[in-house]
C-alpha cells in the first residue's frame, strides 16, 4: 500500500466506456423460464459450463434486481401480458435477449397459439438461434450482447441518456 | 416382440375368458353398446373400446369404475367434423388388478354438442372436461367449474376443432428488402 | 441341527413381533415421520427443548378436531372446488404464486388461499405455456411429427417420440427390428435417469439444498453428452421414428454407457449420502405432500407419485413395450406417499434404469436398427445414386409423407412422470386427423390441492417439486 501511495498513477478513459464496462461485467438475469430453452439456460449457470466465469451466474427471482432477460422458450398469447409485465418491472437500465428459435420467431410452431416472436411484446437486443440453443450458443450470445453493450452509448431501453 | 396388428373386431375366442367378462359386465344391459379390441405395442395386451350412447355415457363409467376400472387415466375429444354424430368423447380408464384397459366413448352431434359431466364419478376428469371445453368446444353440464383452462379467458372459439383455423400467420422476413 | 437353530429361533421373532407388531418396521424415518406432527397436535410442551430458549413458547392453535388434520393425512378425497369453508373468510388472503416464479418448475400459476401460514385452498391455472402442438400436429405429415411431440415434454423427449412412434406404428401394423426396440429400450431408459436428475437437482434447490443443483446437473451432461454423441442434439432429438430409430448407435456406445453407468451410479450413491441422513432435507420431506393410492386413481395420477403411494403399477411390466419385459429390473414402491417416499423411489428408478442399461449393452442383437418397410423408413442414402427405385421413395417419403390407414390407435408408455399416451385418430393420408395426448404432468398439476392443502405454506415448494411437472407436458 505504502508504495502505491508513494507513487500515485492514474487511469484515464472516457466515463461511458467506465459505465459500460461496469454494465456488463455485472450484467443479473431474470431467472424467466418458459419452456425447452430454460432446461439450456439452466444447464448455462450450472457445475459443467459455468456461467459465472462472465460474471452472469445470479439468476434473480425478483425481475426488479435483473439487468437482463433471457426468453427462454415459446411465448404463447396467455403469457405475452405477462412477459410484458416482468419487462416493465425491471429497472433500467435493462436489455432482452431472445433465447431459441420459438422465442425469436415462433419456430416451428405457427399456429394460434404462439406469439410469432417475442420482438412483437418487448424490444429485443439480441437473438440466440438453436432449438434449444446449446450452452455454448448462449454464452456467445450473451458475450456478444456484452460486446454491444461496450460499444454502445449510455442510453436506457427508451433512448434517453 | 413389439407386434403391432391392425385393429381387430372383438372375437370371443381370441382373448382370454375373463377380460371379455369384465369387458361384457360393463356394458351389460345397455342398448346399443358395441366393443371394438384394439392390439398395443404390447403382444400380451389388447385394451377395449366401448362405445354407447350419450344417455347411457355415466350410468357406463360408474359402472366400470364399480367394475374394476377404478383408475382414471385421459378423457379426450375429437371432432370427426364430415361425420355425424360430429364430436367424439371417450375416457381412457384402467383396471390394475385385472391389468385391463377400457375406453369407454359416446358421440354427440354438432347442435347439440353436450355430454354430462364426469366429475361426480372421477374427481380427475375436472381438468380434462375443462381440456376439452377449451379445445374442442364440448360442453359439460353438471361441471363445476367449466372454464378456458389452456387458452386465455377472453379467446374466442375453439380451436381444435376441425373448421378452425391452424392460425398461422405468413412468415415475416424483417431483416431483409424486397425489390418489387 | 440347522433344523433345530431355525425352529428355535421362528418362534422367538413370533413372540416378538406379537408384542409390537410396528416395530420390525419402524425404521427412523417412520419415526420421524410419527414425530412430524408440526401444526396438527399441541406438541410444544413435549419439546424438552422449549424451556431452553428464551424466546418463550412457540403457541400454536389447537388444530387437534380440525377436519383439515385428516385432509393432510391424505385421508379425504378434496379439490379447490369442493372444500369447505373452515372459517370465517375474511381471516384468509390470497397470494398469488407465478406464472413467473423461480420455484414453479416452468410457467405454473397457483392460487394460495392462506390462513396464516396454512394453505386453505390451492387452484393451479395452467396454460401459460400453450403451444397448440395438438393442432399443429394435424398439419404435419407422420414423418414430421416426431419433430413436434418431442418438444412436449422436453425433459423426456425419447419417450414422446417413443409413444408417438409406436402408436403411427400400430396404426400400420408394422414390426420393428429386435436392434431397434433395444435401442429405444436404451434411449428411454437413459432419458429416465437424466429426467429424474434434474428432478433431483430442482427438489433439492427447492427445498435448500443448493449442493443438489450442482450435482444432478454434474451428472445429467454425461447423459446429454452420450444423446448428443448418438443423436446430434442434447434436447428435441428426434430420434426414435416411425419404423425404428433415425441412425445406429455411435462406435463406442458400449464404452460410453459403461462409463456413464458408473458415473451415474456413483453420483447417485453421492446424493444419497448428502440427503438421506440430513436433517432438514428429511424434516421438509417427510410427511409433506401426502397424496394416498386412492387419490392417485381419482386423479389420474401416475408413475413414480403413485408408486411412492404404494400403487403397484408400471406400464413396463403391465403392457410391456419393445420387449422390456426381457430386461431384469424391480419396480420401487413406497408406502407413505409422501415427498420423501417419491425422492426413495425416484432414486431406487435411477439405478434399475442403469441396470436395465447395462443388460442392453451385453445383450444387444445385431441387425437393422429400423425397419426396411420403404413406405416408412427412407432407402440408405448410398441407395440412392443407384437405384431409380429408392430415389422414388426417398422423395415421396420426404415430400408426401407416411400413409397410414384409417383407424384409431392408442399406445402408452411409461415416462418418468407416469403414463404418457398417445391417442391418433387417422382417417388415411399422410397426416393424422386429431392427435391427443395424455400427459402425466397434466393429472399431476390437476393433483396439486390434494397435496397441498391444508399444508404449511413452505410445503407447497417441496410438494410442487416432488410432483416434477413439466409445464410443457401440461399445457401442449
Amino acid at each position: 500500500m505504502a508504495g502505491v501511495a508513494a507513487e500515485p498513477g492514474f487511469l484515464m478513459t472516457t466515463l461511458e466506456k467506465g459505465v459500460n464496462w461496469a454494465r456488463t461485467q455485472s450484467m443479473w438475469p431474470a431467472s424467466f423460464g418458459l419452456a425447452c430453452c430454460a432446461i439450456e439456460m439452466m444447464g448455462t449457470g450450472a457445475a459443467h459450463n459455468d456461467l459465472a466465469r462472465f460474471g452472469m451466474e445470479v439468476f434473480r427471482a425478483s425481475p426488479r434486481q435483473a439487468d437482463l432477460m433471457i426468453v427462454a422458450g415459446r411465448v404463447s398469447q396467455k403469457m405475452a401480458p405477462v412477459l410484458r409485465q416482468v419487462y416493465d418491472q425491471m429497472a433500467e437500465p435493462k436489455w432482452v435477449l431472445s433465447m431459441g428459435a420459438c422465442a425469436s420467431s415462433g419456430g416451428m410452431f405457427n399456429n394460434y397459439a404462439l406469439v410469432q416472436g417475442v420482438d412483437q411484446v418487448v424490444p429485443v437486443d439480441m437473438y440466440v438461434p438453436g432449438c434449444p440453443p446449446g450452452p455454448q450458443s448462449l454464452i456467445h450470445g450473451i458475450l456478444s450482447l456484452q460486446q454491444l453493450i461496450m460499444d454502445g452509448e449510455i442510453r436506457n431501453s427508451t433512448g434517453v441518456v | 416382440m413389439t407386434g403391432e396388428m391392425p385393429t381387430v373386431e372383438s372375437d370371443s375366442s381370441a382373448v382370454p375368458g375373463t377380460e371379455n367378462d369384465l369387458v361384457a359386465s360393463v356394458i351389460d344391459g345397455f342398448d346399443g353398446a358395441t366393443v371394438t379390441e384394439h392390439a398395443t405395442a404390447s403382444s400380451a395386451t389388447v385394451y377395449h373400446q366401448v362405445s354407447v350412447s350419450v344417455d347411457d355415457w355415466v350410468s357406463v363409467v360408474r359402472k366400470a369404475k364399480n367394475a374394476g376400472f377404478d383408475a382414471f387415466v385421459d378423457l379426450y375429444a375429437v371432432d370427426h367434423f364430415a361425420q355425424a354424430p360430429r364430436y367424439e368423447v371417450g375416457v381412457n380408464l384402467i383396471s390394475m388388478e385385472n391389468n385391463q384397459r377400457i375406453i369407454i366413448s359416446t358421440r354427440v352431434p354438432y347442435d347439440d354438442a353436450t355430454v354430462p359431466t364426469l366429475t361426480g364419478v372421477f374427481v380427475g376428469a375436472n381438468f380434462y372436461e375443462r381440456e376439452a371445453y377449451d379445445l374442442i368446444g364440448i360442453d359439460f353440464p353438471g361441471h363445476p367449474d367449466l372454464t378456458r383452462i389452456l387458452l386465455p379467458d377472453e379467446w374466442v372459439g375453439h380451436p381444435l376443432r376441425k373448421d378452425s383455423s391452424v392460425g398461422a400467420i405468413p412468415v415475416q422476413f424483417k431483416a431483409g428488402s424486397v425489390d418489387l | 441341527m440347522t433344523d433345530t437353530t431355525d425352529t428355535e429361533s421362528a418362534p422367538v421373532e413370533e413372540l416378538e413381533s406379537d408384542q409390537d407388531p410396528s416395530a420390525p418396521e419402524m425404521s427412523v424415518a417412520d419415526q420421524r415421520r410419527a414425530t412430524h406432527d408440526m401444526w396438527v397436535s399441541g406438541t410444544e410442551d413435549t419439546y424438552p427443548f422449549a424451556a431452553a430458549t428464551d424466546e418463550g413458547a412457540q403457541e400454536m392453535l389447537p388444530q387437534a378436531d380440525d377436519p383439515g388434520a385428516s385432509m393432510q393425512a391424505g385421508i379425504a378425497v378434496d379439490d379447490d372446488y369442493t372444500s369447505e369453508v373452515l372459517v370465517d373468510p375474511d381471516e384468509r388472503q390470497i397470494i398469488n404464486m407465478g406464472p413467473q416464479h423461480p420455484s414453479t418448475h416452468g410457467v405454473l400459476r397457483l392460487h394460495l388461499e392462506l390462513e396464516g401460514e396454512t394453505v386453505r385452498r390451492v387452484k393451479p391455472i395452467i396454460g401459460y405455456l400453450h403451444t397448440g402442438m395438438e393442432k399443429t400436429a394435424e398439419t404435419l405429415t407422420y414423418a414430421q411429427g416426431g419433430t413436434n411431440v418431442t418438444r412436449m415434454d422436453y425433459l423426456a423427449p425419447f419417450h414422446n417420440e417413443l409413444a408417438y412412434s409406436l402408436t403411427v406404428e400400430q396404426l400400420l401394423g408394422l414390426e420393428v427390428p429386435a436392434r431397434a426396440s433395444a435401442i429405444r429400450v436404451l434411449m428411454t431408459e437413459l432419458n429416465r435417469v437424466a429426467s429424474h436428475l434434474l428432478w433431483a437437482a430442482t427438489q433439492g434447490m427447492d427445498i435448500g439444498a443448493l449442493s443438489m443443483m450442482i450435482y444432478g446437473w454434474r451428472e445429467r451432461e454425461i447423459c446429454l453428452d452420450f444423446f448428443e454423441k448418438t443423436t446430434g442434439l442434447r434436447m428435441n432429438h428426434n430420434y426414435i421414428r416411425p419404423g425404428g430409430v433415425a441412425a445406429d448407435l455411435p462406435d463406442g456406445w458400449q464404452d460410453d454407457v459403461t462409463n456413464l453407468i458408473a458415473v451415474v451410479s456413483a453420483g447417485i450413491g453421492e446424493y444419497e449420502e448428502l440427503l438421506n441422513e440430513n436433517p432438514i432435507f428429511l424434516d421438509r420431506t417427510m410427511g409433506v405432500g401426502v397424496i394416498t393410492p386412492q387419490e392417485c386413481k381419482e386423479y389420474g395420477v401416475t408413475g413414480p407419485m403413485a408408486r411412492a403411494s404404494g400403487v403397484d403399477w408400471d406400464l413396463r411390466k403391465a403392457a410391456p413395450y419393445c420387449g422390456i419385459d426381457q430386461y431384469d429390473f424391480d419396480v420401487p414402491l413406497g408406502r407413505h406417499g409422501d415427498v420423501h417416499d417419491r425422492y426413495t423411489v425416484r432414486m431406487e428408478e435411477m439405478r434399475q434404469s442403469l441396470h436395465i442399461a447395462g443388460q442392453i449393452v451385453e445383450t444387444i442383437p445385431s441387425g437393422d436398427y429400423r425397419a426396411e418397410d420403404r413406405k416408412v423408413t427412407p432407402p440408405p442414402r448410398k441407395r440412392i445414386d443407384e437405384s431409380m427405385e429408392a430415389l422414388i421413395h426417398h422423395f415421396k417419403l420426404f415430400t408426401e409423407g407416411i400413409n397410414v390407414p384409417e383407424g384409431t390407435a392408442y399406445q402408452s408408455v411409461e415416462g418418468p412422470r407416469g403414463e404418457l399416451g398417445c391417442l391418433i385418430v387417422s382417417k388415411g393420408g399422410t397426416r393424422p386427423w386429431r392427435m391427443h395426448w395424455r400427459a402425466p404432468s397434466f393429472a399431476a398439476v390437476q393433483a396439486l390441492p390434494v397435496m397441498m392443502t391444508d399444508s404449511l405454506l413452505a410445503d407447497v415448494v417441496a410438494s410442487l417439486a416432488s410432483a416434477d411437472p413439466v409445464l410443457g407436458d401440461v399445457d401442449r
